[in-house]
């Protein structure tokens, strides 16, 4: 058997090994400061690397980007939308040396944190269950309960490992308005719950891809083709997954929608009949002094088997990515509850949360999904499928900034801050001779030595477009996230495969752009009712035409009018014999069906 | 003549004629509507096209084209005779009918058993790679058929009820158009006049320009040209291609009330318009359970639709040049499993292909007697596709150059599958 296979020696090793990552793990919980010279030594941490590759690479780095334009990409990526007029003067009128910290530490304080929670738990939610995820008619999975736990997680600004550990480990009912049980509502389900189908691939895969960035979908069936994952590795991983269930019922009120409960059972493993209340005798034997059940193990043992390429057989039990096995890790307490399918010996989704927040995968692929969500690109090529058939493209920088965002207590904020106030994200996204072939489309490392453009999500869209023309300021909070997720919908197709795969065509194709020129949203937004945002601008008697025409720039753009561009639109009022609301509806219609306007830059 | 897809009041003629006089705006001409040139005159397809069937989620080819009776890894259904040489399931009777048209290739072997790798590499050729993106079989057509397209107004790849495979490094302007079974376009409905939508594009012609000049890469390039796209859709009456409900009941009624059926009678009318590649969608495929019962409620919906699409095509000379596939990601696996179902497997399975030069009735290939090995030569997804290509007219000797510089053969050099040609 598989886990007979250490010899003492290694045994004794990989118990020193989980010893010492859990005294580090203690270590990590406890925040540091977070005070501004520990941020800047981070930040300059960031810099250094980055321009040494420069340097390595014959790179030279973009001219910065305008603060206007920087203004704009830190509103997009860190509340997820665009800034207003009069938020842009605010920044602009600050004192140059500091405007910059200041504004980050506001888009990441009190004054923000609604906009700021909304954001990131649409990109969580994205994440964990996909954009399909409890859209279709009787799903088990409630988008509203997964959205609800991570805003209130993130309200709560949980750690990063506390946030995970919540996730994994999560038991009740899914739904947040299901009456008709005793099972506590538990939001944090949702992320697993539609995913324990065939014992659980789905959760082993998804638990891998997203918190250890590790791809291994396809080692359930074989060795990886080329990287170094083994098929052993994903059913000893899957084998934590065995005690968790998914139990659905009928909502007697509601013939439509059946009601999802995840919940936790001992597990007696596969495919075998079990021993417990069948044996007639019990033999004890002793063990370093202690009489003990002989065959203890195997009454409480909980195997899975899984099949090799060629028809083989073999056996799994909870064993992590790194190789320790739960059966060592648990020894001290007990030699058999490792193994055990028991929850009064251990609960093992409990087991693998604590190892997977304690490995160092677990930082490293938090940090290069935030990077790549800042930067446009991760430090390796897809962000969910690292290790070292996948090298890098910045292996210090990943792995020290993997450390300083362990060390800071997971604190996902202060990881998001350092990103932005770095020089990578400060660069202007115009190419130039000097650094044309740092271009990660054709294939190369990014070197982050511009800003890479990049199109806004649609939930970036949405809410850039609300807030510049106040077009939905009178719905409830209930009635607006209706309607924007209905918006959002109509984007998505889900392929109905065991892996949940989906699609989206809000992807800059045809679709995308006729819902710019002609789709509800705009149209709402271009509104010139009574008291509509452009009705309020052509209307301000304080501005003159000029002015109003710069102000439909710098609300959707962050910039003013060209010359040319006010010439135009001149002419264009001119011939429209003075129809000022008229003639600014169609140019706030072309700001924002352009290229400038869609791309964060 | 009711525009129905058009936008309020504006036609492409009246659009053109407003554009070549004096606009409100003397703003220099863009490429926007340097491409808006009148094509009065209806277009005749004079080039091939391709049909494919794309079954998401990946059936079981051994209950479908290849079938193991007797055998324990067999299925419960009866293979029946075909007017072609092999024999095919009960549950298709009308295409048992259509096969002097179609050829089975039984000896697909394909590596990819993960259902996002197995449709990137049916669909390009490739298996995927983090460093580049290929371009899938509609992008790869769009590109090279680019110069027989100039009187095609609406994109020459569509994708009925799914999203296809994206054009990779070919860039957006040969990204699949995607369009649900109705053939309704969202959002065709301009939403202000003519003269008002010219003023418009005018202004927006303005602001795209300026920022493309500022060189941040392609991006900004490609909106324009998805732009310029979209326009010339909006502004077309060949939109009344997608208008399936304007065919005779009969008509219909013979490819079925299914969105399958719908989807496959639009890819008719679409190829009768001069699109060279229209993907249907026929997804839920993934029959880890219930596989046979589920085989029982989807399959007659496939032979209505498919037998159908292949009658007419031949009725109407169409299909001596379209080429017809019909597959999925890979195959399902030659043992039933405890759910009564089958996983994913891609050593030994099926596609049939017809029409456009390729000579129908045919088996070509092998597998062994309960289907778990192919015992011919092996076909890949590259030898798939260099066929179609061949099909197609596409020289195999096309190189595209991915972005970084390093040549790349279309379809993944594979060879063609010579007994396709006779």
């Amino acid at each position: 058997m598989i886990r007979m296979a250490h010899s003492r020696g290694l045994t004794w090793l990989l118990a020193m090994f989980c010893w010492l990552a859990h005294e580090r793990g203690l270590k990590a919980t406890e925040p540091t400061s977070g005070s501004d010279s520990s941020h800047e030594a981070v930040v300059s941490l960031i810099d250094e690397k980055i321009r040494t590759a420069w340097n390595d690479n014959d790179l030279r780095p973009s001219p910065p980007a305008t603060d206007a334009e920087w203004c704009r990409r830190v509103y997009l990526d860190l509340i997820g939308r665009v800034p207003t007029v009069a938020e842009l003067d605010e920044f602009l009128g600050g004192k140059p040396r500091y405007r910059k910290q200041e504004l980050v530490t506001r888009l990441l304080g009190s004054e923000y944190q609604d906009a700021f929670v909304e954001h990131w738990t649409a990109i969580w939610t994205n994440t964990l269950i996909g954009r399909t995820g409890g859209q279709q008619r009787r799903s088990l999975t409630s988008r509203t309960g997964m959205g609800d736990y991570l805003r209130q997680a993130l309200s709560a600004a949980k750690p990063y490992d506390v946030l995970t550990t919540e996730l994994l480990t999560a038991t009740g009912a899914a739904q947040p308005d299901n009456n008709s049980s005793e099972d506590k509502y538990n939001g944090a389900v949702n992320f697993l719950i539609e995913k324990m189908e065939e014992g659980g691939i789905q959760a082993t895969a998804k638990t891998a891809e997203i918190f250890l960035g590790m791809a291994v979908q396809c080692t359930q069936c074989h060795n990886h083709p080329f990287n170094e994952y083994r098929q052993n590795q994903f059913w000893e991983m899957n084998a934590f997954f065995r005690q968790t269930r998914t139990e659905r019922e009928q909502d007697p009120n509601n013939d439509n929608r059946r009601l999802g409960y995840l919940v936790n059972r001992d597990y007696a493993g596969e495919g075998r009949m079990l021993y417990r209340d069948a044996r007639s005798e019990i033999f004890l034997e002793e063990r370093n002094g202690q009489l003990v059940d002989r065959d203890a193990q195997q009454v409480s043992e909980a195997p899975i088997y899984y099949e090799l390429r060629n028809g083989q057989v073999e056996v799994a039990y909870p064993v992590f990515i790194d190789g320790t096995a739960l059966e060592d890790v648990l020894a001290d307490r007990n030699s058999e509850f490792g193994n055990s399918g028991y929850l009064e010996h251990v609960d093992r989704r409990q087991e693998l949360a604590r190892l997977i927040v304690e490995s160092r995968e677990f930082d490293r692929a938090m940090v290069n999904r935030m990077w790549s969500h800042f930067l446009g690109y991760g430090f390796t090529k897809p962000i969910h499928d690292m290790g070292p058939h996948n090298p890098p493209s910045h292996p210090e920088l990943l792995d020290e900034l993997g450390m300083a965002f362990r060390d800071s207590g997971f604190d996902l904020k202060s990881l998001m801050r350092w990103i932005v106030l770095s020089e990578p994200y400060s660069l202007s996204s115009r190419v130039t001779k000097k650094n044309r072939q740092d271009d990660p489309t054709l294939g190369v490392a990014p070197q982050f030595s511009r800003f890479y453009v990049r199109q806004m999500q649609a939930e970036q869209l949405y809410e850039s477009l609300l807030t510049a023309t106040q077009a939905d300021e009178t719905l409830g909070a209930d009635r607006r996230d209706a309607m924007r997720q209905r918006w959002l919908q109509q984007f998505s197709t889900a392929f109905g495969t065991d892996d949940g795969g989906e699609a989206s065509t809000f992807n800059g194709s045809i679709p995308q752009t006729l819902m710019m020129m002609n789709g509800d949203l705009v149209r709402r937004a271009c509104s010139t009712d009574s008291g509509s945002f452009l009705d309020q601008v052509a209307n301000n008697w304080d501005l003159s035409n000029r002015e109003k025409i710069q102000y439909l720039y710098r609300a959707a753009l962050s910039r003013m009018p060209s010359k040319e561009e006010i010439n135009v639109c001149n002419t264009l009022l001119a011939s429209r014999k003075g129809d000022v609301v008229g003639t600014l509806q169609d140019i706030w219609w072309a700001v924002l069906n352009s290229n400038e306007f869609i791309l964060i830059h | 003549m009711n525009h129905f897809d058009t936008p309020h009041g504006m036609t492409r003629r009246h659009f053109l004629s407003h554009l070549a006089g004096a606009s409100a705006l003397a703003v220099p001409a863009w490429s926007l509507t340097q491409s808006m040139v009148a094509n009065a005159a209806t277009l005749k397809s004079n080039h091939k096209a391709c049909i494919l069937l794309w079954m998401g989620g990946a059936p079981p080819t051994i209950d479908m084209w290849d079938m193991k009776p007797g055998a324990t890894t067999g299925g419960p259904h009866k293979p029946i005779s075909t007017t072609g040489a092999g024999q095919i399931t009960e549950l298709l009777p009308n295409v048992a009918q259509q096969m002097h048209h179609l050829s089975i290739i039984r000896s697909m072997s394909t590596r990819e058993a993960d259902h996002e790798r197995g449709r990137y590499y049916m669909h390009t050729g490739f298996v995927p790679n983090p460093n580049v993106e290929h371009p899938s079989y509609g992008s790869v057509i769009a590109k090279e058929f680019e110069s027989k397209l100039q009187a095609l107004e609406i994109p020459p790849f569509v994708s009925i009820g799914g999203n296809s495979a994206g054009p990779g490094f070919l860039g957006m302007a040969y990204a699949p158009f995607q369009v649900d079974s109705n053939g309704r376009v969202r959002n065709a409905q301009a939403s202000v006049e003519e003269a008002r939508m010219m003023d418009r594009m005018q202004l927006l012609g303005l602001l795209e320009k300026r920022f493309i000049r500022e060189n941040r890469g392609p991006a900004a390039a490609e909106h324009a040209k998805v732009l310029k796209n979209t326009m010339s859709l909006l502004t077309s009456s060949q939109m009344d291609a997608f208008k399936v409900q304007s065919e005779p009941e009969t008509m219909r009624e013979k490819y079925g009330n299914t969105g399958f059926g719908r989807g496959c009678l639009m890819a008719r009318r679409l190829v009768e318009t001069g699109v060279p590649f229209v993907e249907v969608n026929s997804g839920g495929w993934d029959l880890h359970q219930d596989c046979f019962n589920r085989l029982e409620q989807k399959l007659p919906e496939v032979d209505q639709a498919m037998s159908a699409l292949v009658e007419d095509l031949a009725a109407r000379g169409l299909l001596e040049n379209t080429v017809v596939l019909c597959m999925g990601e890979f195959g399902r696996t030659p043992r039933i499993n405890g759910n009564t179902g089958r996983d994913h497997w891609a050593r030994s399975w099926s596609v049939v292909a017809g029409g456009g030069g390729i000579e129908g009735g045919q088996v070509i290939g092998a597998t062994n007697e309960d289907g778990t090995r192919v015992t011919t030569e092996p076909y890949s997804a590259e030898d798939l596709m260099s066929s179609i290509c061949q099909a197609m007219g596409i020289s195999l000797k096309t190189t595209y150059t991915a972005g970084n510089g390093r040549p790349m053969k279309i379809a993944g050099g594979g060879k063609v599958i010579g007994e396709l040609f006779g």
